[in-house]
């Protein structure tokens, strides 16, 4: 294994943004993603980038808006806490059109709420990042590789639709060690004629902004970004499967969940059960069809998720509230167990075959 | 045996895995123990995930009141000068990671060395991002030495790639560690192996530590 390193995940995200292309970084710091800033904090002078801690969250997003107007790959990144603080930012950059990557960490909240690892900040992220009508493209890691390579994803799908691409990890994703391949590809060039680098008098000069004082006007911008979220959804949604293809109860999990359900499903299948695993890696766009397809051929759903449950009101939509769709959780920096969750593929096999 | 061993190194070394192993192994032998982390960088996984092991084998720990709780403060906890104050006990002193995580051990540093009855081992790992070569750990280390007012009397190369590392993986590395001892004139005191790789190692290197691997391991496969 020459061409792997032991890496954290923090760390190996902060190397793919660099990978990525990314040279601008402004951050504050906050446990569990502060390794992201200390890892930039020595990387980006090595190789002539920005590194910059603002004064606040607020300070950093508003940096990030001035670096994506001028066309350039820039990142922030924080947990929970720091993200709400970074909302209305989140919101201009959606009205603006602007590509950026945001990095959300996620501890317990609400309010200052932990440092221990949580998804609470689903919703947050797929419906309510900020006010108005938008949608940021999320992406779910799940082992410190793909918070490289999904980062190094993400900058890519935030050029190619001009949109916030959120990474949300939760602190497990930012602590843990593992090897990790920074062997990424090359990166796509964009046409980025629309941002704003100066005239030199020989152009009409480029505008970024969110206000249109003409509701007709705005109506129009609100239209062509939700046609495109429509084509986003048709096209970029990502999930993993894992022995999915006749299982009875279907478990669906992201990130640090997933990888406990996996192990659930590998006790659950030895017990005579069989369970398999649909792990989202695209939160926003959230893989319906293939849970649709899914709910055909299964009896039951368990939802694992380190909040009180917010995804599976996705996956009930999802499946039209076709099959019953169970919760295991824990929440408030505790991760659910294996056995926790096989628990609860068990009640899910006993209702999934009363009904 | 030096009454007290301190571990330090560059940021995500395993110094605090090495810790615990080294505690458990002083406690098997019978000594009195105590096992102390500086660690105030690190708020996640450190000493105190191994607690229960540790506790069972009559290891006294002491750890901020605050790792691993809801309050994100680098604090330490006054119990910490045990270490340098209560002499009956060996001690084993996890030293947070870089130059920022030794800070800390400034402020045990003169009675240390009033005593001088310590080693202070500087722990590598080749496969971490920023320290693959020889000539970065050994930057590492004047830097931790500068930051916390001790010198190092030897290395340890902990060179892994977590779960997944081979015995190769180890071997490989120890051209590396060598280079260190012979740039810093310290010895290298030992090899960590994990215990099922010592067989594949012990023919190539010699003075081995045998490492057991302390994490929650419901979610470490994927």
């Amino acid at each position: 294994m020459a061409d792997k390193v032991l890496m954290k995940g923090n760390e190996a995200l902060a190397e793919a943004a660099i990978m990525a292309g990314c040279r601008h970084y402004f951050g504050y710091p906050i446990t569990p993603q502060t390794e992201v800033a200390a890892y930039l904090a020595k990387r980006m002078p090595q190789i002539g980038g920005t590194f910059l801690q603002a004064e606040s969250e607020v300070a950093a997003i508003n940096m990030v808006i001035g670096v994506a107007s001028a066309g350039k790959r820039v990142m922030t990144s924080s947990s929970s806490p720091g993200i709400s603080l970074k909302s209305e930012g989140l919101s201009y950059l959606a009205g603006c059109d602007l590509p950026a990557l945001v990095v959300n960490v996620q501890r317990g909240g609400p309010g200052l709420g932990g440092i221990q690892p949580s998804q609470s900040d689903y919703f947050q992220a797929t419906r309510g990042a900020g006010h108005g009508d938008f949608h940021m493209l999320v992406l779910a890691p799940a082992s410190v590789q793909e918070m490289a390579s999904l980062v190094f994803k993400g900058f890519d799908l935030a050029d190619k639709y001009r949109m916030t691409t959120m990474i949300l990890a939760d602190g497990t994703m930012g602590q843990m060690m593992e090897p990790v391949s920074l062997d990424m590809g090359s990166v796509n060039e964009y046409d980025k004629s629309w941002a704003v680098t100066g005239t030199k008098c020989e152009r009409k000069h480029n505008i970024i902004n969110s206000l249109s004082l003409l509701p007709e006007e705005l109506e129009q911008w609100n239209i062509r970004r939700y046609d495109m979220y429509k084509k986003i959804e048709e096209r970029e949604v990502m999930y993993d499967e894992y022995m999915t293809e006749d299982a009875d109860i279907i478990v669906v999990a992201f990130g640090v969940a997933a990888r406990v359900a996996r192990n659930a499903i590998v006790a659950a299948r030895e017990k005579g059960i069989k369970a398999g695993l649909v792990r989202p890696i695209t939160l926003w766009p959230f893989p319906k069809e293939i849970l649709k397809q899914r709910a055909k051929n299964a009896k039951a759903f368990v939802s694992v998720e380190l909040s009180t449950g917010q995804m599976i009101e996705d996956i009930e939509l999802a499946i039209r509230c076709t099959r019953p769709v169970l919760l295991a959780s824990r929440v408030g920096g505790m991760i659910p167990t294996p056995e926790e969750v096989l628990e609860k593929i068990e009640e899910a096999q006993k209702i999934g075959g009363e009904a | 045996m030096k009454r007290v061993t301190l571990f330090a190194g560059h940021y995500g070394s395993g110094k605090t895995n090495l810790a615990v192993n080294y505690a458990l192994r002083l406690a098997e032998m019978g000594k009195k123990t105590m096992i102390a982390d500086l660690d105030i960088v690190n708020p996640y996984f450190r000493t105190r995930d191994s607690e229960k092991a540790l506790a069972d084998a009559g290891v006294r720990i002491v750890v901020s009141p605050f790792a691993n709780s809801n309050v994100d403060v680098p604090a330490l906890p006054q119990e910490m000068y045990a270490v340098t104050d209560d002499k009956s006990y060996f001690a084993v002193v996890d030293v947070g990671g870089d130059d920022r995580g030794a800070l800390a051990l400034g402020r045990l540093a003169p009675a240390l060395m009033k005593e001088d009855d310590y080693e202070m081992l500087f722990v590598m790992n080749f496969y971490r991002p920023l320290t693959t070569n020889a000539e970065s750990a050994v930057a590492v280390m004047r830097e931790v030495e500068n930051a916390s007012h001790m010198k190092f009397t030897g290395i340890i190369n902990n060179s892994n790639l977590g779960q997944q590392t081979t015995g190769e993986d180890i071997i490989r590395t120890h051209a590396r560690a060598m280079e260190v001892s012979r740039l810093t004139g310290l010895e290298l005191a030992a090899t960590c192996v994990r215990e099922d790789l010592i067989g594949e190692v012990s023919p190539k290197i010699e003075n081995l530590i045998p490492i057991r691997l302390h994490f929650r391991d419901e979610w470490a496969i994927f």
